[in-house]
């Protein structure tokens, strides 16, 4: 037996710790609760309220239950055979649609598809030229640091922030919110492309530069085809952020759903709220499914 | 290979002609969807407003410059809130969210018929709402304040990060959960030795990285009244304040830098 | 002693991956399985412990039929079967030590194992196989700082640990350098004759087989087409196994090596 097994027969095992150096251990850690315990006692709770808010929340749920019995009443009208059936009501009686004419719902989720899509597209357009710009092994240093900036401007403001001040200047309506979601495209596509364009496989790109392409035929033949599947993945990524937010963006006037859900919000009018988050959560879903088939396919 | 006859000689293209058509046709189609989505916008925009947009702009600039510097003192109890409301909200939804994303991942969850469903649901219906609308609902069921904040932010990041969780669950190496398997662990222990510490490198990802995304949420949600600096950006737009508008935008700028330029430096030292 | 008895196992995709295999390994014997990819050899060691789940058929041992139990009595079972992988199959991100006493998971509850308050007797049996491995100083070190070959020494360590009957080695040198490939199979062998444990070894190295195993069992398509000592293993049995090839040279191969080692 060996000396430095038998030194260490007999006692007792400990995994060794995180953080090598104890102070620093303790201090993380006796940190970390103390903050805990001060941010959370910092909080005021207002046991009244919540009492007297607890029947809001009822009613909040109780609302979304019966919108979404609503809800599946006039799917299953709409596709008799998938759900077997046999009512024969026309899916225009419905409560569902009831709810939506009524409550403008409809008019307000039109204005937000319209930004959504409109904002996509001009993002995407804007996008592509920075992200080339943004792409250390593409461009030359000033126009670089010129796309970076732009790209860094928009990931640092809130589209909150940017709506209010758009709105601001604009006035109310659905151009402040486009112009906000298109800027915040920018931030989010431009950043994550000039990554991708930066680790391309460098041999294909140069095989083209090889063959004497100028510099258009080079983007074109040799980033192009290696950086596209990740672009179109992207984008409709873009999309379903971009539609989750125009849904916010009444909230400061920058027009879509957003405005009709604060007004019911205000008056507690939890039927429309329920059918407003329903429909957003249900677009959400298709969109998401719809960017997983896509995706699948460009890949 | 795709050809197609000119001056009797055979010219070769990249695709067939009817695929081409189909390309074309759709680019049309999108063209045509983006045209009519912005004559809609253009409709609803007073175009006679924007005539002296510049005049608008300089004008509130003008009144928005100087910040007011000595506000800032003011601005000390929302900033704490605002990063209590992102931390504790981080901290809150991680412990809701492990849970869900073990019973979503297809290879940890106890049922693939009755109870993934229902976590995909959870993880979808939390991710779908803004956290704007979260706090709005909560503002008028627990009153306005940083409680709403919290929770509201809490119940958001639930989604997210259960989705990013689960896909790294889903991901992981299966024959060195085997190899635990095979000792005669339970199922339990096999979670703890075989599965966890995969995934741990990831989970301290996925926390910092939505923490970032929580301290600019948390920022505005004072807007619709849950608390943070976002209430004296509100209280101050209401009255029209500019100078302590752009003193609290440039403040809660400075946040969210700082808030990314943490991120990506943990971040950095765990990968 | 293991006693295979028609073992089948059909996956759900429809592919055969074992055909009523009927095989008996006396305690202490060393089985090399040898046979083409795909003829179901990483299936049937992992029937043996039910990592796969056999479609019809039984593995007995030690008198305990294995296929018949439920959830606590396999995990009773699968505390008697070592098993070895061919990409070690360590958890990375845990130490060695921590991946060593993995191996008594079936003994200890869970908050202990949790907590990782092994009991003594076990760390001192971690101890003690790490030193006979040669590892013992790297006990604290990260799985994923080592090298291959020490790797697949942890995993060794990992299921003698266990106090196995039987050890279930699936291809244990795939992944490492000719030498070290030696090192290992002679490593497992020499512990099996220590501890007198029987052992069945997936492995396409027919020329490393012969040099360390007692007995070589062929499979091809799921079928037990061989069954011998390895000097038994001629030409002509080996084209029957893998399909025409000139097999002179590696059976000549092993004799050239055996002089260098």
């Amino acid at each position: 037996m060996s000396a430095a097994l038998e030194a260490k027969l007999g006692r007792a095992w400990k995994k060794p710790p995180f953080i090598a150096n104890p102070v620093f251990r303790w201090l993380l850690i006796g940190g970390s609760i103390a903050y805990f315990v001060v941010a959370l006692g910092g909080i005021d709770v207002s046991w009244d309220r919540i009492v007297k808010g607890m029947a809001y929340g009822k009613r909040f749920i109780f609302a979304f239950g019966e919108i979404f019995g609503a809800f599946y009443d006039y799917i299953s009208d709409l596709f008799p055979d998938l759900f077997g059936n046999t009512s024969g009501r026309d899916p225009n009686d419905s409560r569902w649609i009831e709810i939506w004419t009524e409550k403008e719902i409809i008019k307000g989720l039109y204005e937000s598809i319209v930004m959504t899509i409109a904002s996509t597209v001009v993002g995407i357009a804007i996008s592509i030229p920075i992200a080339l710009g943004a792409a250390s092994n593409i461009a030359p240093m000033p126009v670089y640091l010129f796309c970076r900036s732009i790209i860094a401007l928009s990931r640092a403001l809130n589209e909150i922030i940017v709506a209010i001040i758009l709105v601001a200047i604009l006035g109310f309506g659905p151009l402040a919110g486009f112009i906000t979601l298109s800027f915040a495209t920018i931030g989010f596509l431009a950043k994550l492309l000039a990554e991708d364009i930066e680790n391309m496989n460098k041999q294909q790109a140069e095989a083209v530069k090889s063959t004497g392409a100028s510099w258009g035929q080079w983007i074109n033949f040799g980033v192009q085809p290696q950086v596209m599947p990740r672009l179109i993945g992207l984008s409709m990524y873009r999309l379903d952020i971009n539609f989750r937010e125009s849904a916010v963006l009444g909230l400061v006037g920058a027009g879509g759903i957003g405005a009709t859900l604060n007004t019911a919000f205000d008056r507690y009018e939890f039927d429309t709220v329920a059918a407003i988050l329903l429909t957003i959560i249900v677009i959400v879903m298709i969109l998401e499914y719809l960017s997983g088939v896509i995706r699948g396919k460009v890949q | 290979m795709p050809t197609h006859e000119k001056n009797g000689l055979k010219v070769w293209q990249v695709r067939e002609t009817k695929a081409q058509l189909i390309r074309w046709g759709a680019w049309l189609i999108g063209l045509a969807i983006f045209i009519f989505a912005w004559k809609e916008i253009s409709d609803n925009t007073l175009w006679f407003m924007m005539d002296n947009v510049g005049e608008v702009v300089a004008d509130i600039a003008g009144r928005a410059t100087p910040p007011a510097w000595s506000f800032i003192l003011e601005l000390g109890g929302p900033i704490w809130d605002t990063l209590a409301i992102a931390t504790l909200g981080t901290f809150f939804s991680l412990i809701m969210a492990v849970p869900v994303a073990f019973l979503a991942a297809r290879n940890t969850t106890p049922s693939r018929v009755f109870v993934r469903p229902i976590a995909l649901l959870i993880i979808v219906s939390t991710r779908s709402v803004n956290s704007l609308i979260w706090a709005l609902l909560l503002v008028s069921i627990v009153g306005p304040g940083v409680l709403a904040g919290l929770i509201a932010i809490s119940i958001r990041s639930i989604g997210f990060c259960a989705k990013l969780l689960y896909e790294a669950i889903e991901e992981i190496n299966v024959v060195q959960v085997e190899a635990i398997k095979a000792t005669g662990a339970s199922r339990m222990q096999v979670m703890v030795y075989g599965i966890v510490p995969q995934i741990m490198p990831a989970f301290a990802g996925i926390a910092v990285f939505r923490w970032d995304i929580n301290i600019r949420e948390s920022t505005v949600l004072g807007l619709v009244g849950a608390g943070g600096i976002g209430l004296a950006l509100q209280s101050s737009l209401n009255v029209l304040a500019w100078p302590k508008v752009s003193l609290i935008l440039l403040v809660i700028l400075v946040a969210v830098v700082i808030g990314e330029w943490v991120s990506a430096k943990v971040r950095g030292a765990i990968i | 002693m293991l006693e295979l008895q028609g073992l089948t196992k059909i996956y759900n995709t429809g592919d055969k991956a074992l055909s009523d295999v009927t095989l008996s390994i006396p305690s202490g014997q060393v089985v090399a399985l040898i046979g083409p990819s795909g003829a179901g050899k990483s299936t049937l060691i992992r029937c043996i412990n039910r990592l796969v789940q056999p479609t019809s058929g039984s593995a007995t041992i030690d008198g305990v039929n294995i296929t018949a139990l439920g959830a606590g009595g396999l995990r009773k079972a699968r505390r008697k079967m070592g098993m070895i992988f061919q990409e070690y199959a360590l958890v990375e991100r845990l130490t060695v030590m921590e991946n060593v006493l993995s191996g008594r998971l079936g003994y200890v509850g869970f908050f202990r194992s949790l907590f990782r308050k092994f009991p003594q007797s076990d760390v001192d049996a971690a101890y003690r196989l790490l030193d006979r491995v040669g590892l013992l100083e790297m006990a604290d070190k990260r799985a994923d700082a080592l090298s291959g070959g020490q790797r697949q020494r942890v995993g060794i360590c990992r299921a003698l640990i266990q106090d196995p009957s039987l050890l279930l080695v699936d291809e244990p040198t795939a992944s490492l350098d000719p030498k070290t490939s030696r090192q290992i199979m002679r490593l497992i062998v020499e512990l099996c004759s220590e501890r007198g444990l029987a052992a069945i070894i997936n492995i396409h190295d027919v020329a490393l087989a012969q040099m360390y195993v007692q007995r070589v069992v062929g499979l091809k398509l799921g079928e037990v087409v061989f069954d011998g000592g390895p000097n038994d293993l001629t030409p002509a049995v080996l084209t029957d196994i893998y399909g025409e090839e000139d097999w002179e040279a590696t059976i000549e191969k092993v004799d050239d090596e055996d002089e260098d080692t």
